[in-house]
């Protein structure tokens, strides 16, 4: 039959069954196949942290959300157009995030009683008319798996086990989505086992041929590639970024890496991916616990290496006194914080931002460090760069806190010019810097640049300049051990200082204001840039006037901050906790702004933050009417 | 106590990958600037003395050595040394040698710790670091107290050890450093005691040319919280019966010399149940006794570790009057951090521009071009 082909101009689509459905590969290839066919996307896998929940419950139910559009887009997306889900704990598990009119395919074969039962269903929901709101397609997807696959001779169980190619196969369908990809894949994953292989592209083409022939599909969609600056592209996740770019600080510092870590969800897959690339000189040390594998990464970087650790926040609060030490020898340590729900052990495989407290004070005494966030998956990369030109630059640990959302959510990423990608200079000391009393040359370790505040980095090997370092309070300059008042108030200001000092090596914060007259600033960091970017645009498509501005650095601040937040008469602080951020900001420029805060373990949801910027507007403008006119600095920094 | 042969088997040395001095160097380069505050009368002096007499031996850059230091009194070690040092924090110190050693294989790496450092808030980072066996040697300077925070008892203090934190007698059951160790299978565990200043040289001198973790308990007398803790192997009228020698290859015998200058006591194997008893050993000639030739031989690169640890039993845990002094147990294993630089070698191949291998890394997996 000859299908109708509809336009759409974006799709937001969510595979949901249970963890041991392939549902994440799945969402992986459909994902492949949509970047390969040059749509712009961005994905959100959402899973379980059990490895395998019982079979068939809530609980054990992971889902992979993919958004692709002929345009540019910011988020994963609010709510899916398209749920696929594979048993009954799928389709209730994700049904309230469905909007009405959404289209649901079911593979019917596991309705049974049995898992309805388990997923918490009374009466059969394809049955009882309580899905009328949506387009509903229940096919017996596992049969139909199971009779294309007959013949590799596989058990009824193994057969059953490629439905999620057929499901693929027809989502594949009906998205006009080139087939390759996941083909070429299949043969080169099942290289070894030919009857896995084939049955498992036999699966993904007869899902694509029922899409075609079957009369409950009448419409394929098309969704035209996106137009995107020419250059060489791939897709990409956050934790996959975040290790290619501190390969690329090893590379172009020229110092070799160092990681020392510990297995944490959601930050082991950087420590499996440094791990595989020791022909750039990586070293990846698994330490007995968090606390050693940081230790080790310092140990590393005294004797000159890029010293890393990953972790997420429970592993930071372990790690909180070495990191401290760090700062008090002030060598280059790159932190790594993929943060994940909390407080103790909290939701591990879900997303939030609320360790920006730990990063800024969560150590003993005055420890300040730099804190840096990547505001995009792909955005990993270059911030790890700058983590490691910081880290080097300064002598100093710097934190970077990226999330659960960036380290496994994915988009694509436009492959830079490694050519064209700077240098970092070590700048090892090398010679003598001080004389003493008797007129011979030494060595002093705290003997500071005058531009930088840095100290000297000078490594075990270096002949005329051995001297030790440590935790209790040195002398400014020769850095011996000293407990005087005067001493002592001089460094604690002299690092901080030095901290506050890289404010004027960074680039101002950039205001994004396409009406040129908005009185309103949504302000973010780290993972909301995507949501807070399409709220904004939803509240501007609406003839509503709002500024956006995204910090990646969040200590030291941008020099101009104060100035854009006092430009503004209101200013939204979105967060993924109960306002750091905000609290921050209070503080250091007596800006009173408003949270708009959301810890549910997910990206904020676009739509609901873009009805809180469109009631912050409106009210600000009310009360602008009866007040004043804009102030005079508001005028200067637009 | 009489000088400990020590072995040196066909071991990789532990020091070769180390740059050697131009120019034969004395004690003074070692020692720098910095006043020594420990108390006075600490057993800390004349380790660190030994030390600073030791390491010209050695005979490497001294850019090329560093010392490593957790939280304590002997902590401070690294600040009198003219060398690289750095003074960590509470029981990290092996963990960031490890860290340092495997980064840098041209260092001579030391660790310096003590009962409270490495075997109470370090004990995790000891027993991995003794596993791995990373290229290293770690001092332990036991003086089964807590010195730098004022008198509190130690994981190796004796049960009922009556200090300011237990006024009725502590309550926990002590670690014996040795066993703890041959349990984390070290592959190099020698004790030594700080007064004995020759063999404490000898044994740093197995400890530095064995490859891998070398632990060297040294056994230090703290005349301020713990005065006397070792006077029995000091004293030279008890040491005779308190000290039991372990020299490879030797019968194991100690106590008053026989008319030929051997110790009238000694340590025998029951061969039934293969444990370790203290026996009278039969003078020539005699059959009171049990002949000499019956006594266990020490086999210090005995692959299993069994003996050495029934030996490191012979040690008290209550108040010491006994324990056996040397090296229980020297064998030759692969090195964590070798094994890492060897990894990244093969991984390496050809040299090859890196700057290349970069961009081969990013364009790596599915792409599309956008023209």
């Amino acid at each position: 039959m000859t299908k109708q082909v509809k336009q759409i101009d974006r799709v937001i689509i969510r595979f949901a069954g249970d963890s041991g459905d392939g549902m994440q590969l799945t969402g992986d290839r459909f994902t492949q196949e949509t970047a390969s066919f040059g749509n712009d996307l961005s994905t959100l896998p959402n899973f379980p942290a059990e490895i395998r929940a019982p079979a068939g419950t809530l609980p054990g139910v992971s889902s992979f959300q993919v958004h692709f559009a002929d345009h540019d887009i910011l988020t994963p997306g609010d709510s899916p157009d398209v749920l696929v889900a594979m048993n009954p704990a799928a389709l209730r598990a994700n049904l309230a995030d469905i909007k009405n009119g959404a289209t649901i395919i079911v593979d019917s074969h596991d309705f049974t009683s049995r898992n309805l039962k388990r997923a918490g269903y009374g009466e059969n929901p394809l049955e009882s008319g309580s899905l009328a709101e949506y387009a509903v397609h229940a096919f017996d997807l596992t049969g139909m798996t199971v009779e294309a696959v007959k013949h590799f001779g596989l058990s009824r169980k193994d057969a059953g086990r490629a439905k999620n190619m057929f499901a693929l196969g027809m989502l594949s369908w009906m998205y006009g989505r080139p087939t390759e990809p996941t083909t070429d894949f299949l043969e080169r994953r099942f290289a070894k086992v030919p009857d896995i292989r084939d049955a498992n592209v036999t699966a993904f083409r007869a899902g694509w041929n029922f899409g075609e022939t079957t009369e409950s599909f009448v419409v394929q969609y098309e969704v035209k590639p996106a137009t995107m600056a020419a250059g060489t592209y791939r897709n990409i996740t956050g934790n996959l970024a975040l290790a290619y770019g501190l390969v690329a600080g090893s590379v172009q510092s020229g110092l070799p890496l160092f990681l020392g870590s510990y297995p944490i969800t959601p930050a082991s897959d950087v420590l499996h991916e440094l791990s595989k690339h020791k022909r750039f000189g990586v070293t990846t040390f698994q330490a007995e616990d968090e606390i050693a594998g940081v230790g080790a990464a310092l140990g590393a970087a005294f004797g000159g290496a890029l010293g890393v650790t990953t972790t997420s926040g429970p592993g930071i609060a372990l790690k909180s006194e070495t990191i401290g030490l760090g700062v008090m020898m002030e060598l280059p340590l790159l932190v790594v914080d993929v943060q994940r729900g909390g407080p103790s052990t909290g939701l591990p495989t879900k997303t939030e931002q609320a360790d920006l407290m730990q990063a800024m004070f969560g150590r003993n005494s005055e420890a300040p460090l730099p804190i840096i966030a990547p505001q995009s998956p792909a955005d990993c990369f270059e911030v790890a760069v700058e983590a490691a030109r910081i880290a080097v630059k300064y002598r100093t640990p710097v934190m970077l806190l990226s999330d659960g959302y960036l380290a496994n959510g994915s988009e694509p990423w436009q492959i830079p010019d490694v050519s064209a990608m700077p240098r970092i200079d070590p700048a090892f000391a090398t010679e003598p810097n001080h004389t003493d009393d008797k007129g011979a040359a030494d060595f002093w370790p705290y003997l500071r640049d005058e531009d930088t505040l840095a100290r000297p980095w000078a490594v075990p090997g270096t002949a005329g300049l051995e001297h030790r370092i440590g935790g209790l309070e040195k002398a400014d300059g020769h850095g011996n051990i000293s407990y005087d008042p005067t001493n002592h108030d001089f460094m604690v200001r002299t690092r901080a200082a030095k901290v506050e000092r890289i404010s004027t090596d960074i680039a101002p914060l950039e205001v994004d204001d396409p009406s040129g007259s908005a009185r309103v600033l949504v302000l973010g960091w780290g993972s909301t840039y995507g949501p807070i970017g399409a709220a904004c645009r939803q509240v501007r498509n609406q003839g509503v006037a709002v500024a956006q501005a995204h910090l990646r650095h969040l200590n030291p601040f941008p020099r101009n901050l104060g100035e854009v937040l006092k430009a503004y008469d209101a200013v939204l602080v979105p967060e993924m906790n109960l306002g750091q951020l905000s609290l921050l900001l209070r503080a250091r420029f007596l800006v009173d702004v408003v949270g708009y805060n959301r810890v549910r373990g997910l990206p904020l949801r676009a739509a609901e933050l873009a009805d809180a910027i469109t009631d912050l507007v409106e009210a600000t403008t009310g009360s602008q009417d009866e007040t004043s006119m804009p102030s005079a600095d508001k005028e200067t920094v637009r | 106590m009489t000088q400990t042969e020590l072995p040196f088997p066909g071991l990789p040395n532990g020091l070769s990958g180390v740059p050697t001095a131009d120019a034969p160097q004395n004690r003074k380069e070692f020692a720098s600037d910095q006043e020594v505050r420990w108390c006075p009368g600490c057993g800390d002096y004349a380790v660190l003395a030994a030390v600073q007499g030791f390491l010209p031996d050695l005979g490497l850059k001294r850019e090329n050595i560093v010392f490593v230091s957790g939280i304590g009194c002997a902590a401070r070690f690294p600040y009198y040394l003219d060398t690289y040092g750095m003074h960590s924090i509470h029981g990290r110190a092996p963990a960031i040698a490890t860290g340092l050693a495997t980064t840098r294989g041209d260092l001579s790496v030391w660790v310096v710790t003590g009962d409270g450092d490495a075997l109470s808030i370090g004990g995790n980072h000891l027993i991995h670091a003794l596993r791995r066996n990373v290229n290293m040697t770690i001092l332990l300077f036991n003086n089964r107290i807590y010195g730098l925070t004022k008198g509190q008892y130690s994981p190796t203090s004796e049960l009922g050890k009556v200090t300011k934190s237990t006024p009725m007698g502590s309550l926990d059951n002590p670690f014996n450093p040795i066993s703890l160790a041959l349990g984390a299978e070290g592959t190099f565990i020698a004790r030594t005691i700080d007064s004995d200043r020759k063999h404490l040289t000898s044994v740093l001198s197995a400890a530095a040319a064995h490859r891998g973790t070398s632990l060297v308990e040294i056994y230090q007398n703290c005349p301020i919280f713990n005065d006397g803790a070792f006077d029995a192997v000091k004293d030279p009228e008890t040491k005779q019966d308190a000290i039991i020698p372990l020299v490879h290859g030797e019968p194991i015998r100690f106590g008053a010399p026989d008319e030929g200058g051997r110790g009238s006591r000694g340590v025998l194997r029951d061969p039934g149940t293969g444990e370790l008893r203290i026996v009278d050993v039969a003078a020539d000639g005699s059959t009171d006794g049990v002949p000499a030739d019956a006594l266990l031989v020490h086999d210090a690169h005995a692959d299993d570790p069994a003996t050495a640890f029934a030996l490191s039993r012979l040690t008290n845990a209550g108040h010491l009057n006994q324990a056996p002094i040397g090296i229980f147990r020297q064998v030759e294993q692969s090195t964590y951090d070798d094994l890492a630089r060897d990894q990244i070698a093969t991984a390496r191949g050809e040299a090859d521009d890196v700057g290349n291998a970069l961009s081969g890394l990013l364009h790596g997996g599915d792409t599309w071009t956008v023209v």
